[in-house]
């Protein structure tokens, strides 16, 4: 050590500038206030991009009433149905994909062998990441041509129930189809975050109902799903923001129209859903049509905004709760991968900001 | 290198909660001062506030003076970058930096903080350092494996080392041996013994035994309850403090009878 | 379970262990409830999956009814239970093996080298027999995946990473700007890939005009939903980071900003970078926003920043919905697009894996 660095500076001397510290806080601090600018950006362009559409005469304007926008008194009577069928097609999906997701989940966590649990939700994990047309391509190979079958049945033998009801599909382009392939695309959403929760439970319930003489399945019941609750349903909720907006699956393989129809087993009279409608028009389109399409763009960001808004709520009320970022698609694997990754250097980890300063001696 | 700690009437605040009260202390140069007294009192604060690290907790801030050799830490215009780097810190657990081998972590504080130094230099300051905390025999055949492969007594030494490499003027210690085992702690606690002769040592502990073995000058902090302050009690030689305490609560702390 | 220690235990059965069933009680039962689906089967015709769907029923219903002949109702449920959740997971397993298996035969068919590195023009005539000649290729495909996912990760791992700093090592945990930007990202989270499409559609049609598609365009759709994924991704890794390091760096004399770039990155950068690559993988197979903002085209086109652009994802989907002449090649064409794609995500999760082993911090132990 040379002699010349022990003269450091007096203590009252003054501070010297440290620009660099300065202009990294001023960076961050407006990549933080540009995802603000983002959001606006997003909203205010659609705005203003559908505004035309959303207040014109849609019987006297001659591009409005011909063409995939032809047929309606107005925009709303346009978006209208096909709210209906996008929220109709993804409840659908939530009733097939939710009890095999909290089975997976519990299977994962509460059943399966301790050294397993990690490979079984990554092969979960997996199936987030196929890409939707890939799923898509796949629903209308494999899928439509195996529940034909039972589609038939269905509609042979309950026909009598309104949902069964209607002329059957010949190939399998019905919306029940469609909702069997969304069904397997939230599973892996709803399966992650159910059993990120199911594991959180305190360990001390689980074993004093153990401890009890409680069955396994008992000591779930009892410690395991009402202290889970909450969190399964922001899973559900989640799972359903995902099928809302979910585009190419559905516009492959539902063969639509734009109406209001609860009948699950037909084709060529389902319910259309905003996302698929775009996809499927939008090239067509022209001018005020492309607005049009657009304004429904709008009516579909500001449904799956609320059920997300909802899902985070109840999320975040719960302890522990905020950690589980866990997100559509890929994520979870991310934190799975990058926690192993920084467990081996992060031996040391204590949170400061969880210790109470009173804590401190 | 070593300067003197002048605390005056100083309080120190989390947001709108005092957590130590009214302490004034004078630590000399050259000697190891030990903080004890029961969890909670607000000595390991104490301590942070000596180089500023209370700082790093949102809304902590004090009030009165913390003097180094006459200059005041919170005098205006300080700032708690320059004071760190003349006051070092050793922390509870031992922190090497995972990323760098044992050689950079020693030489971390220089070279973080800009200072372009010779390879000869820098050759020269890990040995001495790695010597300072007696630890350059352990490691000399492995300077450039990664820090936290060394045990958890090793890794301590490692943080000392890369503390004394910046020279500070003051060593503050929290708690530097709760983390390690019996045998790691001897050596750290020999290593203390030696550092007096260059530096001011100040050290938080818990354990009294360690208090006693390894400083000059005691100061037993306490709390009247849940909430309120810590205070300083009794500050005075070690085997004052040990033997034959003037306060009532500091003869029942030293002898076991409570915290 | 019979007892141990000194004492010889004569061989007869543990008192515990009455009124069970035997240890491997349910393999049997799973065996019989095989065979008496496999003769359903041979009833109605035989098709694996109801081969399947019949055993787990038979199973379920097996086990239960033997569990509360012979133990009891409360454990005849928790066996149930553990059929059915066993049940659940492999109804999971079945559409991920159905969907690699499909593409994989269905696309393996047209992978080849020319596909791969040659672009499928327009069809031509051949002048000699006058039929239509159409070749296949996918290299404009896979120039544009990666020229557009690529512009997409230069926008938002700045914006993402930047905006992770802010929030895990500026921002105080009540200021209200981080409680508005941690909602705002949840919100950004929520928005339909396909309205991330008409966003950048929007965006550029007032800027450019009429001719708004482009690769750049494509791009900002994709950077509107990369950008959360990559700031929870960073602020989670972030969060990782002790703070004892920190706090040893403070204490070193060092600055914040060194402190950060150069110990608090540094020690998550093994979870950052898997993070990102897992945020490309993510977008990379996004369908409807690329197909909003870059439209299609047969074309080669390298430049992002002017005209439509073909990617492999959008391929797969045009292939199927917007066939050329050669229905049948355009169909063979969207599964080899589908295969590469899946190649890709494939290849990108394994990276991932890969930079999370060698960044990750080396105990030398």
């Amino acid at each position: 050590m040379s002699e010349s660095s022990r003269v450091g500076p007096r203590m009252s001397a003054a501070t010297k500038a440290r620009p660099a510290d300065r202009i990294f806080r001023l960076l961050s601090t407006s990549a933080a206030v540009s995802i603000m600018v983002i959001l606006a950006g997003v909203a205010l362009f659609l705005i203003v991009r559908s505004l035309p559409a959303i207040l014109a005469n849609w019987q006297t304007t001659p591009e409005l009433s011909t063409g995939p926008t032809g047929g309606f008194a107005s925009f709303f009577s346009y978006v209208g149905p096909l709210a209906f069928g996008t929220v109709w097609a993804s409840v659908i999906a939530l009733l097939m994909a939710t009890p095999v997701a909290v089975g997976i989940a519990l299977f994962i966590s509460h059943y399966s062998p301790r050294k397993l649990a990690g490979f079984l939700g990554y092969i979960v994990d997996l199936l987030a990441a196929v890409p939707s047309v890939v799923f898509g391509l796949w629903g209308i190979l494999v899928m439509r041509p195996f529940l034909l079958p039972m589609q038939v049945w269905l509609n042979e033998y309950l026909g009598w129930i309104p949902l069964f009801s209607g002329k059957v599909t010949s190939t399998g382009s019905s919306i029940l189809t469609g909702a069997v392939v969304l069904a397997v695309m939230v599973l892996p959403i709803i399966t992650s975050i159910s059993r990120e929760i199911f594991l959180q439970t305190p360990k001390l319930h689980e074993e004093a109902a153990l401890a009890l003489g409680s069955t396994r399945w008992e000591m779930i019941r009892l410690t395991v799903f009402p202290y889970a609750r909450s969190g399964v349903v922001s899973a559900i909720l989640l799972g359903l923001g995902r099928a809302l907006g979910e585009t190419m699956a559905v516009a492959m393989i539902i063969s639509p129209a734009i109406l209001v129809s609860f009948k699950l087993t037909t084709e060529g009279e389902n319910s259309q859903t905003i996302a698929s409608n775009i996809a499927l028009n939008f090239p067509i389109a022209s001018g005020l049509q492309r607005d049009a399409l657009i304004g429904t763009g709008l009516v579909l960001f500001v449904i799956s905004l609320a059920v997300n808004m909802l899902a985070r709520l109840i999320l975040n009320a719960k302890p522990g709760g905020r950690k589980l970022w866990v997100r559509p698609r890929t994520e979870p694997r991310a934190k799975a991968i990058a926690i192993a990754a920084a467990e081996a250097g992060a031996e040391t980890a204590i949170d400061t900001s969880q210790r109470s300063p009173a804590g401190r001696s | 290198m070593s300067k003197s700690v002048n605390i005056k009437d100083l309080n120190v605040y989390y947001s709108d909660f005092m957590a130590v009260q009214d302490v004034t202390m004078d630590i000399a140069p050259r000697s190891v001062t030990a903080f004890i007294g029961p969890s909670g009192c607000g000595k390991s604060t104490l301590l942070r506030t000596l180089n500023r690290m209370h700082e790093v907790i949102p809304g902590a801030h004090v009030q009165g003076q913390v003097l180094v050799d006459g200059d005041d830490l919170y005098g205006a215009g300080v700032d708690p970058v320059t004071v760190r780097r003349q006051i070092g810190m050793v922390f509870q657990r031992p922190n090497p930096f995972p990323t760098m081998s044992i050689k950079e972590n020693v030489l971390a504080g220089v070279r973080l903080n800009n200072k372009r130094i010779p390879r000869a230099t820098a050759e020269a300051l890990v040995e001495k350092s790695l010597q300072g905390a007696n630890l350059w025999n352990e490691v000399k055949d492995r300077l450039d494996k990664p820090g936290q492969g060394l045990s958890g007594g090793q890794q301590q030494r490692l943080c000392i080392a890369r503390a004394i490499a910046v020279e500070p003027e003051v060593l503050l210690m929290d708690e530097p041996c709760s983390a390690l085992d019996p045998i790691s702690t001897l050596a750290v606690e020999d290593l203390i013994n030696e550092l007096k002769d260059s530096y001011t040592v100040v050290i938080v502990t818990h354990n009294m035994q360690q208090a006693a073995r390894v400083s000059d000058k005691t100061a037993f902090f306490n709390i009247a309850g849940t909430g309120k302050p810590g205070r300083l009690i009794e500050y005075s030689d070690t085997t004052t403090i040990f033997n034959n305490p003037v306060q009532q609560a500091t003869e029942d702390y030293v002898s076991g009878r409570f915290g | 379970m019979s007892g141990s220690g000194t004492l010889k235990i004569p061989a007869t059965r543990n008192r515990l262990t009455t009124g069970q069933l035997p240890r491997f009680a349910s393999l049997y039962t799973l065996g019989v409830a095989f065979v008496l689906a496999a003769a359903v089967m041979g009833l109605i015709g035989f098709n694996a999956f109801g081969l399947a769907a019949f055993t787990s029923v038979f199973y379920l219903i097996l086990i239960s009814a033997l569990s509360t002949a012979i133990e009891n109702r409360r454990k005849a449920m928790d066996r149930f239970v553990r059929g059915l959740v066993t049940v659940a997971f492999l109804l999971a397993l079945a559409p991920l093996v159905s969907t690699l298996w499909t593409v994989f035969s269905k696309g393996i068919g047209i992978i080849s080298p020319a596909f791969v590195f040659t672009s499928g023009g327009s069809p031509t005539i051949n002048p000699n027999t006058l039929e239509i000649v159409s070749s296949p290729g996918a290299l404009q495909a896979i120039v544009g995946t990666l020229e557009i996912t690529g512009l997409a990760t230069l926008f938002s791992v700045p914006i993402g990473l930047l905006t992770a700093i802010y929030l895990v090592e500026y921002a105080a945990p009540t200021f209200w700007l981080r409680r508005v930007v941690n909602f705002l990202v949840d919100v950004m989270t929520g928005i339909p890939s396909i309205v991330a499409g008409l966003f950048a559609f929007s965006l550029f049609s007032l800027l450019v005009g009429p001719k708004a598609f482009s690769g750049l365009s494509a791009a900002v759709a994709l950077s509107v939903l990369m950008i959360p994924t990559v700031v929870r991704s960073s602020e989670e890794m972030l969060r990782l980071v002790p703070a004892d390091l920190r706090e040893a760096s403070y204490a070193l004399g060092v600055t914040k900003y060194v402190t950060i770039m150069r110990i608090v990155v540094p020690t998550a950068i093994a979870g950052l970078a898997t993070g990102v690559t897992l945020a490309i993988a993510r977008v990379i197979g996004e369908t409807a926003p690329i197909f909003m903002a870059a439209s299609f085209t047969d074309a080669f086109n390298g430049n992002p920043l002017n005209g439509p652009m073909q990617t492999l994802p959008v391929m797969a989907y045009t292939g199927y919905k917007f066939p050329g002449q050669d229905i049948a090649l355009s169909n063979d064409q969207a599964w080899g697009a589908a295969l590469l794609l899946v190649a890709l995500v494939i290849v990108l999760n394994l990276i991932a894996r890969i930079i999370a082993m060698i960044f990750a911090p080396k105990t030398g132990r």
